[in-house]
């Protein structure tokens, strides 16, 4: 064949392949009327790879917030009206990709901030970049905590607001109770770290932790799994499950089919499954099984109504809502309170006058504290037929957050607080 | 004993998997000496397609006959994988026949945009795009030959795309209008759900067999003993394995190598979505699911030795027990009172992520003494 | 012909002078990110060229090279970790605190020492490669299998790497931009451009390497083994050594590019030696042009600031694109870029468009010397 009949047959797949993407692009963001200037903020969560599934929720969530923010007249600061505008990068579900866009958008862009990062292994490559550029990451997701920085805001749950009250709700007042624990979890940090936790806190209420096993990232062969479990929790149990995305749809197709079910006395309790996973995997396989978070959709109040409602609006019908968007859009808010306290965009002042700002989010009141995390308030809930949660049990009010857990040996006695330059990101209390 | 015909059946569901998914690899490998890398985005858009087919299956007309949605979906992912599978074989693999390294690569090229076409593409239009097709490339076979061979064969050949064509966008609007789920693109992994009646468990002996993995069992069986059947009795099975043994004077002797070729392709990329549907019925189906078997399918084919099925089975179901073995600790079970160190050991290579370090260690240790595999071909060869 | 010598040699003292001045003047003309950016696909260059040597010149295609690169890289970062936590309780890195780890576990002890981190970037993941290289062409593995058997490698160094949290800190990596080196932060500007400097140093000293090594009568062995292995062994060679030598050349190369890739991006995880990385190397030297030493390099840093460009524009499309490359590369420019430009495909092209090359003498003297035209 002809060389250039060749070149021609390559370049039509090039020129193809380009041009299916590039009518995906959208409007950028609904336009502030009566604003004096423009200010550009950054979001960085992963548009393609593995965590794009989830990723992309939060950027759906975030830029909601923003164009919600710039239709009542944007950011006020020190007498001038700042439309928000947004540039999105691509973390691409990698590391080192995350730290690349993280420079980016602080050296080349100049942005005041950046919202962003999912799992806990692309925050831990983000982390070492804003500290040593001295810039700022609001980081949405809940997560395993023992971390304190500086230059992180965290509005996701730490385990004494989301895993410790579960654990605690499994051992003591599930229909389980009493029973033996098995940790199930994939191959990363979140899973190790919190089950570390679990396990403490376990043997501290007396009960037993009987094994636990990891799931390699990628790999979606559980049957080694399932078949430990049945060994190890002959007469039913409690499940901690940890797994990641779309390996809890083949933990839960298959756990199913082995009977290891509620109707047999084995109880699931996951720390990633939101209404956004209970439409995937299908309520059929979860009904019955718990989660606990800091939003539930099935909140019935006000602001959670119309989170939902502005959320179904802007994206369309069949969407939902979870805990991590509902993170998302705190953050969203809280930092342009902030901006707003402290009258200026530089980092030093927002940083100081975030602490102790108040948000009447969906979930309910919300504070940021001293140690950079949110006052929150935890649910448990049990998931029904309709892939919504039944909610058993909520805290009284917001749980002041420990960044340091209580249980882990390494950390137990020591606390953060970044408004008093004596204790700083660890203090023994 | 109960404790051992767990484990062995729990190997043998593993390995099954693994077998229906090597099992095309292993044919175009064997047969063509051709590396198919976007054999797992193959597999990918035969577990599409259980969905598509699922969801079809859901409108009100065809409710009633929903518990049989598997058995279509099986040959719709087969027809499928097999036409892009053809399609690929004609566009790019065909000018590199005899450059394994060079097909090795662009066949990688074709699976990113493949993964990214699901994401990029509303799963209708995907569908649409397919159908068009199939019924261009089928079109012409089924039209007599004295009609086509005719002086108005262009516009024969112009008139039967166009009505391909046709057919596809309506297909495509269609579906999209009436279900609206894949109406839009999106990145968001999709999921099967088996129907009832292949959910739960059957308890024999103490013991409880899942439903879906007996029904991936019987369709991994079905498939090894009809490629069997097919490559040693039919006329087109034996030319096949006389193109892979002689091509130019199979050639001479009248076998049309080009179809042959396309066959062969069509075939081991049809398998490739029967293995998809298997897939999609144990996990969630999204762009990536392909990427997470290859590479065993990869040490399936090389423990098992080239163009040999038997090879192909017994590697599977070994890597599919040992997985079992070392991956859910039963060593331990089987032999409680092990010596310390030993045990230790065992405990150390009882997750996951480390049987696989230790099984392809093993593998390694293997080809030491049989670099070939399990069933090298015999004969005498000279080295190419 | 004197005078078109002198010219020549005259235009090489250009351009090598023009490339050491953009060397020295880049860090005062680009802005930091972009800086930075150049800085790593410089070092990419380096593993670029490994892949060249065994894939371009020797005709291996090893689809692991991920492996190497991450060893070295996980070296460099070792001992940068341990450098800078002298003053943390245990006197180790902090991650180990997270798994209630009190003691270093025994293989990061010889990393305290610099020399030792300094040869152990490139001499560990050549002394793997090489085993590994061994152990596969001891028994005349090759072609697909080799391919097939490195990624299967790379799999399960992933799988270890990922898994081991309480000795490498797992999935998350380790960090080094916060890490100190000579009394400086190793993430600041300063540190950043002598990285920057030395790795356009070594990328050059490699390629001279590079070119020593194939001008030589070991690069027609491997030239050989790439087109004929039976022939070179019955000739009297011993084509196992030579593979083995060239692939342990590459992995160390591949060691010393993912150590400088590492300290210029801040962290080193498993993430590099996940399958379609290792992959993109030989993308890149195939664009370039294999069995081109300057194609590798171009090759590496043009499509990785594509990349990046591509990807800050239209995230969803750098993958069609990519894909698009590959079938387009393998498909139309088996030689790439640099290998169709040098092997006159530009005048070729032109000749078919219908402009007739410019002849000097009797168009059927011209005819007999003309340079072949490779299909």
């Amino acid at each position: 064949m002809s060389l250039t009949k060749r070149l021609f047959l390559g370049l039509t797949s090039v020129v193809l392949g380009s041009s299916i993407t590039a009518c995906g692009g959208g409007n950028q963001s609904v336009g502030c009327t009566d604003c004096d200037d423009q200010i550009t903020v950054g979001i960085l969560h992963s548009l393609s790879g593995t965590m794009a599934i989830s990723e992309s929720t939060l950027v759906d969530t975030e830029k909601m917030a923003i164009e919600e923010i710039n239709a009542a007249g944007g950011v006020e600061v020190g007498g001038k009206r700042y439309e928000i505008k947004y540039i999105v990068e691509d973390g691409a579900s990698d590391w080192p990709t995350f730290a690349e866009k993280s420079k980016k958008l602080i050296d080349q862009d100049k942005v005041p901030v950046v919202f962003g990062g999912w799992t806990s292994a692309s925050r831990k490559a983000m982390l070492p970049v804003y500290e040593s550029k001295d810039a700022f990451l609001y980081y949405p997701i809940q997560y395993e905590a023992q971390e304190c920085s500086n230059n992180i805001f965290y509005t996701g749950a730490t385990p004494n607001q989301q895993s410790e009250p579960a654990t605690e709700f499994m051992f003591k007042r599930s229909p389980a109770a009493g029973k033996p624990f098995f940790l199930v979890g994939s191959d990363y940090v979140f899973p190790r770290t919190s089950n570390t936790i679990t396990k403490e806190q376990v043997k501290s209420l007396g009960g037993t932790v009987v094994g636990e096993d990891y799931l390699p990232l990628g790999n979606t062969e559980v049957a080694p799994i399932i078949a430990k479990i049945k060994k190890a929790l002959p007469n039913g149990g409690v499940i901690i499950n940890t797994l990641n995305g779309d390996q809890n749809v083949a933990f839960f197709k298959q756990i199913q089919d082995v009977g290891i079910t509620p109707k047999n006395g084995y109880y699931v309790m996951s720390y990633s499954i939101a209404e956004e996973e209970i439409s995937t995997i299908g309520p059929e396989f979860l009904a019955g099984h718990y989660g606990a978070w800091n939003y539930m959709m099935s909140i019935n109040t006000p602001q959670s109504r119309k989170f939902a409602r502005s959320f179904k609006n802007r994206w369309g019908n069949d969407r939902v809502v979870a805990d991590p968007q509902e993170s998302a859009y705190n953050m969203v808010y809280l930092w342009k309170a902030a901006v707003e306290k402290a009258g200026t965009f530089d980092d030093n002042a927002v940083r100081e006058a975030l602490v102790g700002v108040k948000f009447n989010a969906p979930q309910g009141p919300v504070q940021v504290m001293p140690n950079h995390h949110l006052s929150q308030t935890v649910r448990i809930g049990q998931i029904t037929s309709n892939g919504q949660f039944k909610i058993l049990e909520s805290t009284d009010g917001p749980v002041l957050p420990q960044a340091w857990n209580q249980f882990a040996p390494s950390s137990k006695g020591f606390a953060c607080d970044w408004t008093d330059s004596r204790k700083g990101e660890k203090y023994r209390l | 004993m109960q404790l051992i015909l767990e484990s062995l059946f729990n190997g043998v569901a593993i390995g099954s998997v693994l077998l229906i998914a090597a099992l095309g690899l292993a044919i175009v490998f064997g047969l063509m000496g051709v590396i198919n890398l976007a054999h797992g985005e193959l597999m990918m858009l035969g577990a599409y397609s259980t969905y598509i087919t699922q969801l079809i299956f859901k409108l009100p007309i065809l409710m009633p006959f929903y518990n049989a949605y598997v058995i279509v979906a099986i040959a719709v992912a087969f027809l499928v994988s097999g036409v892009v599978g053809i399609l690929l074989e004609r566009s790019v693999i065909r000018r590199l026949y005899g450059n394994p390294l060079e097909t090795l690569l662009a066949t990688w090229g074709v699976s990113l945009i493949l993964q990214q076409f699901v994401r990029s593409v509303p799963l209708a239009y995907g569908a649409g795009l397919i159908i068009a097709l199939l019924l261009g490339l089928l079109l012409p076979i089924v039209l007599s030959k004295e009609f086509i061979s005719n002086r108005y064969d262009r516009f024969i050949k112009l008139g039967s795309w166009s009505i391909a064509t046709l057919i596809g966008v309506l297909t495509a609007s269609g579906l999209s209008s009436s279900i609206s789920k894949i109406g839009r693109a999106s990145a968001r992994n999709v999921d099967v759900t088996a129907p009832s009646w292949m959910r739960g468990g059957i308890d024999l002996w103490g013991i409880t067999f899942p439903v879906t993995r007996l029904v991936i069992i019987v369709i991994t069986l079905i498939s090894v003993l009809s490629v069997t059947w097919f490559l040693n009795r039919s006329v087109w099975g034996i030319r096949i394995r006389a193109v892979t043994q002689n091509r130019s004077m199979s050639d001479c002797l009248g076998i049309s190598t080009e179809t042959v070729d396309i066959l062969t392709f069509g075939i081991g990329s049809g398998l490739a979505g029967v293995a998809g549907v298997a897939v999609s019925l144990l996990g969630s189906v999204g762009p990536n699911v392909g990427g997470s078997y290859i590479v065993g399918c990869f040490m399936v084919v090389v423990l098992g030795g080239v163009g040999n099925l038997i090879g192909t089975v017994i590697a599977s179901f070994s890597i599919g027990i040992l997985t079992d073995l070392i991956g859910a600790g039963r060593l331990l079970t089987i032999w409680p009172d092990m010596p310390g160190p030993l045990a230790s050991t065992v405990d150390f290579f009882a997750t996951t992520s480390m049987a696989r370090v230790l099984i392809f260690a093993l593998i390694v240790i293997f080809l030491q003494f049989r670099p070939a595999g399990l069933f090298p071909q015999k004969g005498r060869m000279v080295e190419a | 012909m004197k005078k078109s010598r002198q010219l020549k040699g005259w235009l090489l003292v250009l351009i090598w002078s023009a490339i050491i001045a953009a060397i020295i003047a880049a860090p005062s003309v680009l802005p930091v990110f972009r800086l930075n950016l150049l800085g790593r696909y410089l070092s990419l260059a380096i593993v670029a060229l490994g892949v060249d040597l065994i894939w371009g010149f020797a005709g291996l295609l090893s689809l692991g090279q991920g492996i190497f690169f991450a060893l070295g890289g996980y070296c460099a970062a070792m001992y940068l970790q341990l450098n800078s936590s002298a003053n943390l309780p245990n006197g180790i890195p902090e991650f180990f605190s997270l798994y209630g780890i009190q003691k270093l576990p025994f293989f990061w002890e010889p990393f305290k020492s610099p020399l030792f981190a300094l040869i152990a970037i490139w001499l560990i993941p050549a002394i793997v490669a090489g085993l590994l290289g061994f152990l596969v062409f001891r028994n005349r593995i090759k072609g697909v299998y080799f391919s097939i058997l490195t990624q299967a490698a790379l799999l399960v160094f992933f799988n270890f790497f990922n898994g081991q949290q309480k000795l490498i800190n797992g999935t998350n990596g380790l960090k080094t931009d916060v890490t100190q080196l000579l009394g400086q932060m190793v993430g600041s500007d300063l540190v950043q451009r002598w990285f920057f400097w030395l790795t356009a140093v070594l990328v050059l000293l490699t390629w001279l390497f590079a070119r020593w090594i194939v001008r030589d009568r070991f690069g027609n062995i491997l030239i050989g083994i790439r087109d004929d292995e039976p022939r070179v062994r019955f000739t009297g060679y011993n084509p196992t050594l030579f593979k083995t030598i060239v692939f342990s050349i590459a992995g160390g190369l591949a060691g010393i590019s993912g150590a400088l890739y590492t300290v210029q991006s801040g962290i080193v995880s498993p993430q590099f030696m996940t399958v379609p990385f290792s992959i993109e190397m030989v993308i890149w030297v195939a664009v370039g042009g294999r069995g081109t030493l300057l194609g590798a390099i171009l090759g590496a840093v043009t499509i990785n600031y594509a990349k990046s460009l591509v990807s800050e524009a239209l995230p969803a499309s750098w993958m069609f694109i990519q894909g698009g490359l590959f079938i387009l590369v393998v498909t139309a420019l088996p030689e790439g870029v640099l290998g169709w430009v040098q092997s006159d495909g530009p005048r070729n092209l032109l000749t078919r468009l219908g402009i007739p090359r410019p002849l000097s003498t009797y168009p059927s003297l011209e005819a007999d010397g003309d340079k072949e035209v490779k299909p």
